[in-house]
C-alpha cells in the first residue's frame, strides 16, 4: 500500500475541521434525540387516544424507514413545500430525529421498569401526577436508561458519515474531498477510521462502567 | 405582643362519643371472576384500631388499596369522614384521600431521595408546608421511629426494618386521620420485625390515630386491636374485641384459621 507521512500531514486541517463537525452533529443530534425520545415516549403513554395514536404511528414510520432516505427527504423534498434547511442542519435534525425513535423505546422501557409500589405510594401521599412524574417516576427510570441512551449515542457517531451524502463535511467528508482534490484516498481514510475506533471504544469502555455504578 | 401560651388541651381518648371515620356500604370487588369483596359493610369509628385477620385472598389487602383509592370497587358506597370517597369526582377523591395514609408490605421509599426527603415530600408539595417547617416535623417524626441519626442516607443502604419504620414516619408526616398497615412485617427478616412493631404500638398508644390493620402477628395485634374483624370469602364471619376473638371464638372457621398461624 502506498503510504505518505506529508499526505497525512497534509490532510490534517481538513481533518480536524471534520471531527468539529462531526461532533457537532453528534452532540446536537443527541440533544435533540434525547428530548424528542422522552417526548414521544411521554405522548405513548398519554390515556388520550387522539394523542398516543398519532405518535405511536409516527415514531412506527420513522424507525421502519431508512436514515439516508430521511436526510434525502429532508434536504430535497422539505425545499418544495418552502421548508429549506442548511446540509449541516438537515443532518442534526435527521440524526436527531431518527434516534429519538430509539431512544422512546428506552424511556419506555425504564419508565415500565420502575415498580409499581413507587406509584402507589406517591398515590398514598396523595402527590399530583405531575409531581410523582418529575419527583418520583422519572429520576429513577432516568437513571435507568442513560446506559441504554449511550449506545445509541454510539451507533449515531457510526452513522454520522451519511450526512456526506447531502454534502456535510464531517470526517469522512473531509476525507473524499482530500482524496478527490489529491489522488490520495489511503492515509484520509486510514485515519479516519482511526478516529471512529478512539472515539467509540473509549465512549463503550466508559458506558459500561456507568452501567455498573448506576444499574444496580 | 406576646402570645399566651396555652397549655395543649388533652383530648382523652374515649370521650364516649363515637365518630364513623370510614364507612363501607355493600362494597363489592371482582378481579375477573373472582368475587374478592362480596357486598361488604362494615364502619370503623375515629381513634380505633382494627385489625384484619384470615386467610390469604380473602380481600383484607383489598380493603386497603380501596381505601387508598389504588383499587375501585365495582359496586358500593366508600365513605371517609363523611365524605364520599367513593363513588366521587376525581377532586374529591383527591381531597379526601389526604386523611388516609398507608404503609406498605415493601415498604415503598423513593429510592432517589435521602431520608429525610422523603419524609418532606408530600408535606411539602401536597400540603404546602414551608421546607423548614416540613425538615423540622420529618427530624421528629424520624426520632420518634428512632431513626434520627439516617436523615441524610438513602433508602437502599438502610435495612428492611429501618426501610419501613421511614415509611411509618413518611406517612404519619401527612397528618392522617387514618393509618392503612398492610402486612408491614411480612417481608422483614425475623429480627427485624420487633422493632418495626414497637414504634407502632408506641403509635397506637401515644396517638388518636385511626388504625386499619392487616396482619399475621397475632400477638401484637392483641395488643394495639379495640376490634378485630375475621374475614373468609370477601366477607367478614366473625368480629369482636381481641381477648373473645382470639380467646374463644364462636365461628368454626375463626378456631381453624387461628389454629394455622398460632
Amino acid at each position: 500500500m502506498n503510504w505518505n507521512w506529508t499526505t497525512l500531514k497534509d490532510f490534517l486541517p481538513s481533518f480536524w475541521d471534520g471531527l468539529l463537525v462531526t461532533l457537532q452533529a453528534l452532540l446536537l443530534g443527541s440533544l435533540i434525540a434525547f428530548a424528542l425520545g422522552l417526548f414521544w415516549a411521554l405522548a405513548q403513554r398519554s390515556r388520550l387516544k387522539v394523542v398516543s395514536w398519532p405518535v405511536t404511528a409516527f415514531t412506527e414510520f420513522i424507525r421502519n424507514t431508512p436514515l439516508l432516505v430521511q436526510l434525502f427527504f429532508i434536504f430535497y423534498v422539505l425545499p418544495e413545500w418552502g421548508l429549506t434547511l442548511s446540509a449541516l442542519t438537515t443532518g442534526v435534525v435527521g440524526l436527531g430525529l431518527h434516534y429519538s425513535t430509539y431512544t422512546a423505546e428506552v424511556y419506555r422501557a425504564g419508565i415500565d421498569g420502575v415498580p409499581a409500589g413507587q406509584w402507589e405510594a406517591a398515590t398514598a401521599l396523595s402527590l399530583p401526577r405531575s409531581r410523582t412524574w418529575t419527583a418520583v417516576i422519572l429520576p429513577q427510570a432516568l437513571r435507568r436508561v442513560v446506559p441504554a441512551l449511550g449506545n445509541y449515542v454510539i451507533a449515531m457517531l457510526k452513522d454520522s458519515p451519511m450526512l456526506m451524502t447531502i454534502g456535510v463535511l464531517e470526517m469522512l467528508g473531509e476525507a473524499r474531498q482530500f482524496g478527490s482534490q489529491t489522488f490520495h484516498m489511503n492515509e484520509p481514510i486510514v485515519l479516519v477510521g482511526i478516529a471512529f475506533i478512539l472515539i467509540a471504544y473509549p465512549a463503550s469502555l466508559l458506558l459500561r462502567a456507568l452501567e455498573r455504578r448506576l444499574v444496580r | 405582643m406576646s402570645a399566651e401560651t396555652e397549655p395543649t388541651p388533652q383530648i382523652p381518648r374515649d370521650t364516649g362519643t363515637t365518630r364513623e371515620v370510614i364507612r363501607l356500604d355493600q362494597v363489592t370487588k371482582r378481579f375477573g371472576d373472582n368475587t374478592v369483596l362480596d357486598q361488604l359493610n362494615f364502619t370503623v369509628d375515629a381513634g380505633k384500631h382494627v385489625t384484619l385477620i384470615g386467610p390469604s385472598g380473602s380481600g383484607k389487602t383489598t380493603i386497603l388499596r380501596l381505601l387508598m383509592t389504588l383499587v375501585q370497587p365495582d359496586e358500593g358506597i366508600i365513605t371517609v369522614d363523611g365524605e364520599q370517597l367513593y363513588p366521587a369526582p376525581e377532586k374529591q377523591v383527591r381531597e379526601v384521600r389526604k386523611k388516609i395514609g398507608m404503609v406498605f408490605q415493601q415498604f415503598n421509599l423513593f429510592p432517589n431521595m435521602k431520608v429525610l426527603r422523603n419524609v418532606t415530600e408530600a408535606p411539602v408539595t401536597v400540603l404546602g408546608m414551608s421546607k423548614d417547617e416540613a425538615e423540622a416535623r420529618a427530624r421528629e417524626l424520624l426520632e420518634l421511629v428512632g431513626l434520627a441519626d439516617k436523615c441524610d442516607a438513602y433508602p437502599t443502604h438502610l435495612s428492611g426494618g429501618q426501610q419501613q419504620r421511614v415509611a411509618i414516619a413518611r406517612a404519619l408526616a401527612m397528618r392522617p386521620q387514618v393509618l392503612l398497615l398492610d402486612e408491614v412485617t411480612s417481608a422483614l427478616d425475623p429480627e427485624l420485625v420487633a422493632g418495626v412493631l414497637d414504634v407502632l404500638r408506641d403509635i397506637a398508644h401515644s396517638t388518636d390515630i385511626t388504625m386499619l390493620c392487616v396482619t399475621h402477628e397475632m400477638s401484637f395485634a392483641r395488643d394495639i386491636s379495640d376490634q378485630v374483624l375475621m374475614f373468609d370469602s370477601g366477607r367478614v364471619i366473625e368480629s369482636g374485641s381481641p381477648e373473645k376473638l382470639f380467646g374463644d371464638p364462636d365461628h368454626e372457621r375463626t378456631r381453624e384459621f387461628l389454629s394455622t398461624i398460632l
